[in-house]
């Protein structure tokens, strides 16, 4: 007749009519009341875990999350050291650089940001993965470990070392010597072009002009990270089953044909997430390097070489600090924001997502 | 048709090892520009006359000159301390971390890995990173020097403690714990093992190759890092605890015309040629380390650089 379907957890007493609580549903009501009590039992027990998390969340908050605080000198006014005691600016920062009196600064350090990241991404994205396609052609294992060990390197010489020779190589008629040369490829360039420009007319050499800057900068990164880079797309590459070329060659499929519909599509999930990683840190461009290749405002490429982050390092004046701090705020959220959209849009398009 | 389908082929295949030839070349050649000038006559070295071949009077003076160089070896020996100790550092507290974090039965563990994980979507910046570093350094020299100046304290230990911190390598060790099968965890700790005793006997035994990678970057990272060492000892005059990056930059600057700084009058050495031999002979003396531990953990990049799970 009458049943509820709750009855699991409610029992009707026939005789009063009245309603009690089953005894499986009280213990339940008791382990859900305790709950916070066997978490803690967990935490407790589990202690040694927590003791192990300690010096890493203690590195990382010192000298990841305390910086962060530091932004809030962005909203101050004036001299950063002593931020603390300054008043509160609100956003008179901001306004200062994106309109006031050094917004031509700033919207030109962003733009060298922008135009380098993305140079950088167009050119450099698709490298390691032409790299990593070419490996596979590679038969012999002695041959391509020998080529892999030359085009790994390049990613471990340190920055100091990487823009001292790019700054030889690019070199100009400097050394004043009788008949002095410039750069062994400012000379290849030279003999290539036909220009007297590179033929020692230069003092300084390539890399400090606006012309050349970029495109230096950018076959310098791609020659640092391209070979490294290729790792993950070979691992992807080899791990394409050897049947699938041959359903492909019985097929007709020339090699073209082979890559187009055999291997790429293999290949494009770990495309998209490097993609994503690439983006997110799109924005965050080498601030080492651009300072080793163009420390101040006295070099011949600062309007093209200077980004946010070495422009707000060249804020020496006090009254002008705060506005390297906002400028840079804005620099790295705008760069956060390209992280997480990016993730979504590859998520929703492809159901491949990074985080 | 089967004829067609071998030329496309045999193209390819011509393509691929005439780019991939060059390529490694390439990637090799800016460094045997560097050994052959520190060998080249000094004339020629300054007259940019090297292209491949040690060129004009080969000489060995600027090695020795090198060798020889007392500052150059106290930033070469700050250089191995900051790496040896700076890599040991990063390794304990990120393996404990990441140990920590692969465990399911981690209360929080979503909260902990965004805590990592968002350092790496943002970053505070240059110039809040650099007055945090100050901070620190303050901070030390209250504590072990009984002062507010940060140049009191050595600064070796700021840039071991404070720097090369890398979110990625930690997520990487995080995933290669995550794959260690939880039945041997169980049978250890039926044994009775402790959760150290689990960690040193069975997670780090089987993610050698991982640790290895992980070792090798933050080791790298240690051995060329300039930027901050350059900014943290700059902001305190302290040339002593230069690492040799920063020494090797400060010489090229003063004593060469590559960075465009170069006054005669404040060179330290008398002919531009010999100084940028010398200058060269530092950067092969700075590689040498990097080129010989480098094959011996290469074999490692394949396993160990697996970034498909950075997933939470």
């Amino acid at each position: 007749m009458f049943k509820l379907k709750c009855d699991d957890f409610l029992i009707r007493d026939e005789a009063t009519g009245q309603y009690t609580m089953s005894a499986e549903q009280q213990v339940r009501d008791e382990t859900e009341r305790n709950k916070w009590k066997t978490t803690g039992f967990t935490i407790l027990k589990d202690w040694r875990l927590y003791l192990m998390l300690v010096p890493m969340i203690l590195v990382y908050v010192l000298w990841k999350y305390l910086p962060m605080y530091e932004l809030t000198a962005a909203f101050r006014f004036g001299n950063y050291e002593i931020a603390t005691e300054r008043p509160w600016a609100g956003l008179y920062n901001f306004n200062e650089i994106f309109f006031g009196a050094s917004a031509l600064e700033f919207w030109r350090a962003f733009r060298n940001t922008f135009i380098i990241a993305f140079y950088g991404l167009l050119f450099g994205f698709p490298m390691p993965i032409i790299l990593a396609l070419f490996f596979n052609e590679v038969k012999s294992n002695i041959t391509r470990s020998v080529i892999q060990v030359c085009v790994y390197l390049p990613k471990f010489i340190s920055t100091v070392i990487v823009t001292s020779l790019t700054l030889a190589l690019f070199s100009g008629n400097q050394n004043g010597g009788e008949d002095s040369k410039v750069g062994v490829i400012s000379q290849l360039l030279g003999a290539i072009s036909g220009s007297d420009v590179l033929h020692g007319a230069l003092p300084g050499g390539l890399v400090y002009t606006t012309q050349y800057f970029r495109a230096i900068y950018i076959v310098t990164d791609i020659w640092e990270h391209a070979g490294y880079d290729s790792i993950v797309f070979f691992a992807a590459v080899i791990a394409v089953s050897p049947t699938s070329y041959e359903a492909a060659q019985i097929d007709g499929a020339g090699k073209m044909a082979q890559m187009r519909y055999v291997v790429i599509p293999s290949i494009l999930s770990t495309v998209i997430i490097m993609l994503i990683m690439k983006i997110g840190g799109l924005l965050s461009v080498g601030y080492e390097k651009l300072y080793l290749l163009c420390p101040s405002a006295t070099y011949g490429n600062y309007e093209v070489a200077n980004v946010v982050s070495t422009w707000a390092n060249g804020l020496t004046d006090p009254s002008t600090q705060a506005f390297g701090i906002a400028g840079e705020m804005t620099n790295n959220l705008i760069g956060m924001i390209l992280v997480i959209g990016s993730n979504a849009i590859a998520r929703k398009a492809s159901d491949v997502s990074l985080y | 048709m089967k004829r067609k389908t071998e030329v496309s082929e045999l193209i390819f295949k011509i393509v691929a090892y005439f780019f991939l030839i060059i390529f490694a070349i390439l990637c090799v050649y800016p460094l045997l520009f560097a050994l052959s000038s520190m060998f080249s006559g000094f004339d020629a070295v300054r007259d940019n006359e090297i292209v491949l071949w040690p060129t004009g009077k080969l000489q060995i003076e600027a090695a020795k000159y090198v060798l020889s160089n007392a500052s150059f070896w106290v930033s070469y020996s700050n250089t191995l301390f900051v790496t040896f100790i700076g890599t040991i550092w990063c390794l304990i507290y990120s393996i404990l971390g990441a140990y920590a974090l692969s465990k399911k039965r981690l209360m929080g563990r979503h909260g902990f890995n965004f805590f990592l994980v968002f350092t790496m979507w943002f970053a505070a910046g240059v110039v809040p990173q650099f007055l945090n570093y100050q901070a620190t350094g303050r901070v030390m020299a209250t504590i072990f020097a009984g002062s507010t100046n940060m140049g009191d304290i050595d600064l070796k230990w700021l840039i071991v403690l404070a720097m090369g911190m890398n979110a990625t390598n930690i997520v990487l060790l995080r995933n290669s714990f995550e794959g260690v099968p939880s039945e041997i965890e169980e049978a250890a700790r039926i044994d009775g093992a402790t959760e150290l005793q689990i960690l040193m006997k069975v997670y780090i035994p089987m993610s050698r190759a991982t640790i290895a990678t992980v070792a090798l970057f933050f080791g790298i990272s240690r051995w060329n890092g300039y930027f901050w060492a350059y900014k943290v000892t700059g902001a305190a005059g302290q040339s002593y605890s230069w690492p040799v990056q920063v020494y090797m930059r400060d010489f090229i600057q003063i004593n060469t015309s590559l960075t465009g700084e170069y006054n005669a009058d404040t060179a330290e050495i008398a002919h531009l040629g010999q100084a940028t031999s010398i200058a060269y002979a530092m950067v092969v003396f700075a590689m040498i380390p990097i080129l010989v531990i480098y094959p011996f953990i290469q074999k490692y990049f394949a396993k160990g650089v697996n970034m498909g799970g950075v997933k939470e």
